[in-house]
């Protein structure tokens, strides 16, 4: 069984079932409908999940905080910038990448210059972000462009096209971790950031990717929630931070970084938003379903722990 | 004597006060009053005791992403059940503190990483929060209310409050054995250990003690709104995480300081005062606040620069 040996298999095992109980409540009615949901929602899990494995990877201590504040910000100023013009989609969608880079360059600026932890420099910069992002938000609410909405919404073969863009995402981040020298030096500083230094990776060079990347990720993922939702809104990024960490270490990641995995964010994505809707299918009110899907995501944890122990011995 | 590292440490977050302080009495000179100054720290007393929760997981090198909604929770218990039936109320409250001192059980003996189970822990608090208030409502214990809104002579309840709690927190952290500890296993977990002392026992009562604190703040903020809602905190978890850095703290090597921390929240809960008096758009509350935090952090720094040139020269 080596298959379950992988530290992803878990986030799987448990994303089919949940998905099985679920539809086991409709006798099956809703498999296709279920599936193509989660897959749409599981999406922005995963865009901003890859950008905070890259940060989480980098080691001890290393979170990106900003990713909510990033993604209201670039989804109201881009949305801002289209105004619904079907010829603006281009500039729009590079403005969102722009205010990622831009973060993402100045969150790895606190983090050097002041020489202060990670958590602290996203999070002082997230309350900055946040508030461009309150005062710029002011008004009446913006549609994204006809084309851009109806492609967000979209399916292409019964897949999502939104599923489709982080699939080939996933793709790239994964090709980028594992078998390109950035992402080898990626989890090399991770594992032991003064090793790297003395074997030669320029750490800063590589953190700073690390940081831009995430930031990038997170701008984009605004900008599709919010073409996707039908528009901006302040609190649009909230429950985003919660995701973008649980997604990597329900993935079978490590916390502590330099032992990252791609394939357990899809399944980790893909579990958080199943865990809700089987909730709701089985008629849990608001509370009930928030305390479950807490409980379900400390029993993962606690799981993956008690197999780690199994199989490295400590 | 030339001041050390430490002393800069420690009074600059009582600078950072002062200066905003300072202000906030330039822009507006009749907040310098007895009134003035209770409406510029109405909130303070909830903001510095979920701080000092906060410190106290930070001491042993944790971080809780869950102080904000367990804050929250804390409130709803007490404008529900600690209102209408104090007996099931108290215990509620201090079963909540049980719940926190077994999660520091649980983190340690399967190091677990404390950020993910408190994330979880988050939405555990939120929804029990919502489930007691679906609504927000209740109302205050009249000795809660009574003691939140006391006037003492000469100076304002908050500043007093914030004072008392900033010593009683300061003893236990510094000066009582069971604080050396718990900075001890924030230091080097390992020499803690050999030492003889149980790293879990440290573990646990820091995070029981973060609990405890936590349900005060809630208690507090109830005591000063009068009704409760299950999102009234949401804001404390960053909040109480930026005042314990502001505050002198550090993340890992158990750094922590009670006195700063409590600076450091009075400073944040400022910030938005500051900002009114300025004429600003309350938009760029948040916003200052992280500006704040920030400049206070580039302040720590060059000074820090400075005293090392001259130990150097």
């Amino acid at each position: 069984m080596t298959v379950l040996r992988k530290p992803w298999a878990w986030a799987w095992i448990a994303t089919i079932v949940v998905y099985a109980i679920t539809i086991a409540a409709t006798a099956g009615a809703s498999a296709a409908g279920l599936a193509q949901a989660a897959f749409t929602f599981a999406a922005f899990g995963v865009i901003v999940g890859l950008g905070q494995m890259f940060v989480i990877t980098l080691g001890p201590g290393n979170v990106d905080l900003s990713i909510p504040a990033t993604m209201t910000l670039a989804g109201t100023l881009s949305l801002k910038l289209m105004n619904g013009a079907d010829a603006m989609v281009l500039p729009g969608l590079t403005l969102a990448l722009a205010i990622g880079t831009g973060v993402g360059l100045l969150n790895y600026g606190l983090i050097k210059v002041l020489r202060i932890p990670p958590i602290i420099a996203t999070l002082a910069l997230s309350f900055i972000v946040q508030s461009a992002a309150i005062w710029t938000n002011r008004g009446l609410r913006i549609k994204p462009p006809e084309s851009l909405a109806a492609f967000s919404t979209g399916t292409l073969l019964g897949i999502p096209n939104l599923a489709i863009i982080a699939g080939l995402l996933t793709v790239v981040a994964w090709v980028l971790l594992e078998r390109s020298i950035w992402g080898r030096r990626v989890t090399a500083i991770g594992q032991s950031l003064p090793a790297a230094r003395r074997a030669g990776v320029a750490v800063d060079g590589v953190r700073l990717s690390a940081y831009v990347l995430c930031a990038m990720l997170a701008g984009l993922c605004g900008f599709l929630l919010a073409c996707f939702s039908g528009g901006a809104a302040l609190n649009m990024g909230a429950e985003y931070l919660l995701i973008s960490i649980a997604v990597v270490v329900i993935g079978g990641s490590s916390v502590a970084g330099g032992n990252s995995n791609v394939p357990g964010i899809w399944g980790a994505a893909l579990f958080l938003f199943l865990v809700v809707s089987m909730l709701n299918t089985y008629g849990f009110g608001a509370g009930p379903r928030m305390i479950l899907t807490g409980i379900i995501i400390i029993a993962v944890i606690l799981a993956a722990s008690l197999r780690g122990r199994g199989t490295e011995g400590g | 004597m030339r001041p050390s590292s430490d002393l800069i440490r420690l009074a600059l977050p009582f600078v950072a006060l002062g200066a905003l302080l300072g202000g906030v009495f330039w822009l507006q000179p009749r907040a310098m009053s007895y009134t003035g100054l209770n409406l510029l720290f109405n909130l303070a007393v909830p903001i510095a005791l979920a701080t000092l929760a906060q410190m106290f997981i930070i001491a042993v090198n944790d971080l809780d992403l869950s102080m904000g909604a367990f804050v929250g929770f804390a409130a709803c218990v007490t404008a529900t059940f600690l209102n209408e039936t104090p007996w099931l109320g108290g215990l509620i409250l201090l079963a909540s503190v049980a719940v926190y001192a077994a999660l520091g059980v649980v983190i340690h003996l399967r190091r677990l990483p404390a950020i993910v189970v408190t994330l979880g822990m988050s939405f555990v608090w939120l929804g029990l929060a919502v489930m007691i208030l679906p609504a927000p409502g209740g109302a205050a214990p009249g000795w809660l209310r009574t003691l939140m809104t006391v006037r003492p002579p000469g100076i304002p309840m908050a500043l007093a409050a914030s004072l008392l709690i900033a010593l009683a927190a300061h003893l236990v952290v510094a000066r009582s054995a069971l604080g050396v500890v718990i900075r001890g296993v924030g230091g080097n977990e390992r020499s803690v250990a050999r030492a003889g002392w149980s790293v879990l026992h440290a573990r646990a009562a820091a995070y029981a003690l973060a609990g405890l604190f936590g349900v005060l703040s809630g208690m507090a903020l109830v005591g000063l709104t009068t009704s409760a809602d299950a999102n009234i905190a949401l804001r404390y978890t960053l909040l109480s995480i930026a005042g314990v850095i502001l505050g002198g703290g550090e993340f890992v090597g158990g750094r922590v300081s009670a006195v700063g921390a409590v600076a450091g929240a009075l400073t944040l809960a400022l910030a938005g005062s500051f900002l009114s008096f300025l004429r600003l758009s309350p938009d760029w509350q948040i916003g200052a606040q992280g500006a704040i935090l920030i400049l206070v952090l580039a302040l720590r720094l060059g000074l820090d620069a400075i005293e090392q040139r001259r130990a150097r020269a």
